[in-house]
């Protein structure tokens, strides 16, 4: 996995409420294959009219925005559906970290597994900088993983994240790599649960 | 069973119980590693097998791995081959994967063919006391029975896959309580929808529901499964309802739950799951079950809900200006209009149907209102199984939704996803059983309103979006 330490780049504001998975990935393009390249389909309808030609106004649609890593989002940044193609879509558009005041669950884990920084802030902090970066499109943000910052020109504000998902990010550490040499605790277990509750493994 | 019954100097949670039964070891940094009884599988999890591949591993327990085709298969008909290859790709992609690495599948032919959870329980392959994970958001259906039972990612399904295990954080407990005794004609999805408009779409992120309360212990199985299912809707990892004798005369002779060797056992070791009296929760919620209505969304989130007899938000009358825009942005993707009344809203099709309602019960409310009745416009029934659609034939449910002018189609997740390619065209507005509301859920452009199974009903005798209880009165439900 890719590791993520530091990273200074574009960052891009959507800073509305809700942007669920169904928008980060229309569920009609789940059928295409990862080799295929998911970037080009992030944000789908909100980016491309039914023509499929750009809709101007949308923000990734700016020059100054269209090669943004980082995304200012609003709360519940990736609620709804599990689908782990919408981090692959942000992933292959290129960003790398979204900034927002709070996270669908899944969407965060999921995250984690693909190197990908969901970065929690305050409200305020997160208005703050949006409206910064709409007064001065194309403006560069530092997120840094270390100290848990970031830095927008003289504006830094802290971001938390799980322990053990900030070292996972910094180590770029093999979760199954990890789980694999636990293989006797494993195997332990299950043979205790098999005799505790034996209907789990039962052949209907 | 020591384990279980004999460690009680602090007093615990459903949640803490079931998260100390599946705990293999856990890291300095809270980062445990779960013991997963069940891993269910649909046709959208071949990124995983796709990451099982490049590691050329293979999968440490299809006796615990069950797959279902359901979010791609067609609901118009059987017979044929599926039209689209795109779309049968992915149903042949399980198939054979079901094949190479040995696990059970319920597939497009199988009679027990349906949704994951909805077959799930059905054939007793969800009992209390597991731990159940799958691709899917709405994997907390499960919780219903006393399972803790949530959606994961692909990555995480693949780790599953090749260990069997899961890395999870403990979340924080949140017990929602409703007490009292609902009202006619108000359910489940009325439950649940009025939670989330209390609380909000990520009013419990981060969290384990437990939906407890006198409202909550007279619920049949079903509609706990309706409740628990919109857990995800209020951004929590699961919901969990205590198992009971309720859950026990549910689960008994299903295909895949204990034996009569077992059955008794079984039962004593669930009896201790509930939560001890005095167990403390992290947060707490409670709601008077009289006091909920029949609820409707109007907006594009499920927290966008109201009462029935309420009136569509009206941004001008708002201070504060990011939820006024909001407001507006949403109300001119729904087309509505600030202040309109909620049943002056024009529908132009009906859904019932997905994880959420297309259980047998879902089916006989909604028959309830349309018996004799005509529906002013199109719609599906689609059941949550093949074996709920055989049950509801034989009750002759199916000829009353004919009769009114709806389709009676296959089981699957059709319209509340749409990729199988039933979908809502833009621009139209369906009254739905569904779970999401979101822009473009059900084809771009397409306009929902999630409801009750009767409130959809009713949407579909009237025309426009009703309150169901003068439609249901004097009719059996």
């Amino acid at each position: 996995m890719d590791k993520f330490t530091r990273l200074t780049a574009t960052a891009c504001p959507l800073n509305v409420a809700n942007i669920d998975t169904d928008q980060l990935l229309p569920a009609r393009f789940l059928k295409v294959s990862r080799s295929a390249g998911l970037g080009k389909l992030l944000l789908h309808d909100l980016r491309l009219d039914a023509d499929g030609n750009e809709r101007p106004e949308f923000p990734l649609n700016r020059p100054a925005w269209r090669n943004a890593r980082i995304v200012v989002g609003g709360a519940n940044f990736g609620g709804g559906s599990s689908r782990e193609a919408a981090v692959y879509a942000l992933s292959d558009y290129g960003i790398r970290c979204v900034i927002a005041p709070s996270f669908g669950d899944i969407f965060a884990q999921n995250s984690i597994k693909n190197g990908f920084l969901p970065a929690v802030a305050d409200e305020a902090d997160v208005t703050e900088l949006a409206a910064m970066l709409e007064r001065h499109p194309g403006h560069e943000v530092t997120v840094d993983l270390e100290t848990q910052s970031i830095t927008c020109g003289n504006h830094v504000f802290k971001f938390s994240i799980p322990a053990s998902w900030r070292d996972q990010l910094l180590n770029g550490w093999d979760e199954i790599d990890l789980t694999r040499s636990h293989t006797r605790e494993i195997d332990g277990f299950r043979e205790a649960r098999q005799r505790s509750e034996p209907w789990i493994f039962r052949r209907g | 069973m020591a384990a279980l019954a004999n460690t009680t100097a602090t007093p615990r949670t459903l949640f803490d119980k079931l998260w100390s039964t599946h705990e293999i070891l856990r890291r300095d940094n809270g980062d445990t590693l779960l013991w997963v009884d069940r891993l269910y599988l649909h046709e959208g999890s071949f990124h995983a097998f796709d990451q099982l591949a490049q590691r050329k591993s293979a999968v440490a327990e299809p006796g615990l791995v069950f797959g279902f085709a359901d979010h791609y298969v067609p609901t118009h008909s059987r017979d044929n081959e599926i039209a689209n290859p795109e779309i049968a790709r992915m149903v042949r992609i399980l198939d054979n994967n079901a094949r190479r690495h040995n696990f059970k599948l319920f597939g497009l032919q199988d009679p027990r063919q349906g949704i994951v959870h909805v077959v799930g329980p059905e054939q007793g392959l969800t009992l209390p006391g597991m731990l159940i994970v799958c691709g899917d958001s709405h994997t907390s259906t499960h919780g219903a029975l006393g399972a803790y039972a949530f959606g994961i990612g692909a990555s995480e399904v693949a780790h599953v896959l090749m260990t069997q295990t899961i890395w999870q954080k403990k979340p924080a407990t949140m017990r929602i309580k409703v007490d009292g005794k609902l009202g006619p004609g108000i359910g489940a999805k009325d439950i649940a929808l009025a939670i989330i408009a209390k609380i909000g779409a990520n009013g419990a992120q981060g969290h384990a529901i437990e939906y407890a309360g006198g409202a909550v212990r007279s619920l049949s199985v079903e509609a706990r499964l309706t409740l628990c299912n919109m857990s995800i809707e209020a951004g929590a990892r699961c919901g969990v309802v205590a198992p009971d004798a309720t859950t026990f005369a549910y689960v008994k002779d299903r295909p895949y739950a204990p034996g009569a060797d077992q059955f008794d056992a079984a039962v004593a070791r669930w009896s201790s799951l509930p939560s001890d009296a005095n167990a403390a929760f992290d947060h707490e919620h409670s709601l008077a079950a009289d006091q909920i209505a029949p609820v409707v969304t109007w907006g594009t989130s499920p927290e966008d809900a109201l009462p029935i007899d309420a009136l569509v938000p009206d941004p001008a009358t708002l201070s504060d200006e990011g939820r006024a825009k909001y407001i507006r942005g949403v109300l001119d993707y729904m087309g509505l209009s600030p202040g309109q009344r909620l049943t002056d809203i024009s529908v132009d099709q009906v859904f019932i149907g997905s994880c959420t309602n297309s259980r047998i019960e879902d089916l006989r409310v909604a028959a309830a209102i349309l018996a004799g009745r005509k529906a002013k416009v199109p719609g599906k029934v689609s059941p949550g199984s093949s074996l709920v659609k055989q049950q509801a034939e034989q009750e002759g449910l199916d000829r009353i939704f004919r009769d009114a002018g709806l389709e009676w189609a296959e089981s699957g997740c059709s319209m509340c996803v749409g990729i199988n390619g039933d979908l809502v065209p833009a621009g139209n507005r369906c009254a739905s059983t569904t779970n999401r509301n979101f822009k473009g859920r059900q084809g771009p452009g397409a306009r929902t309103h999630i409801m009750s199974p009767a409130m959809v009903a009713a949407a579909a005798v009237t025309g426009h979006l009703a309150d169901a209880r003068p439609l249901l009165a004097g009719r059996p439900a």
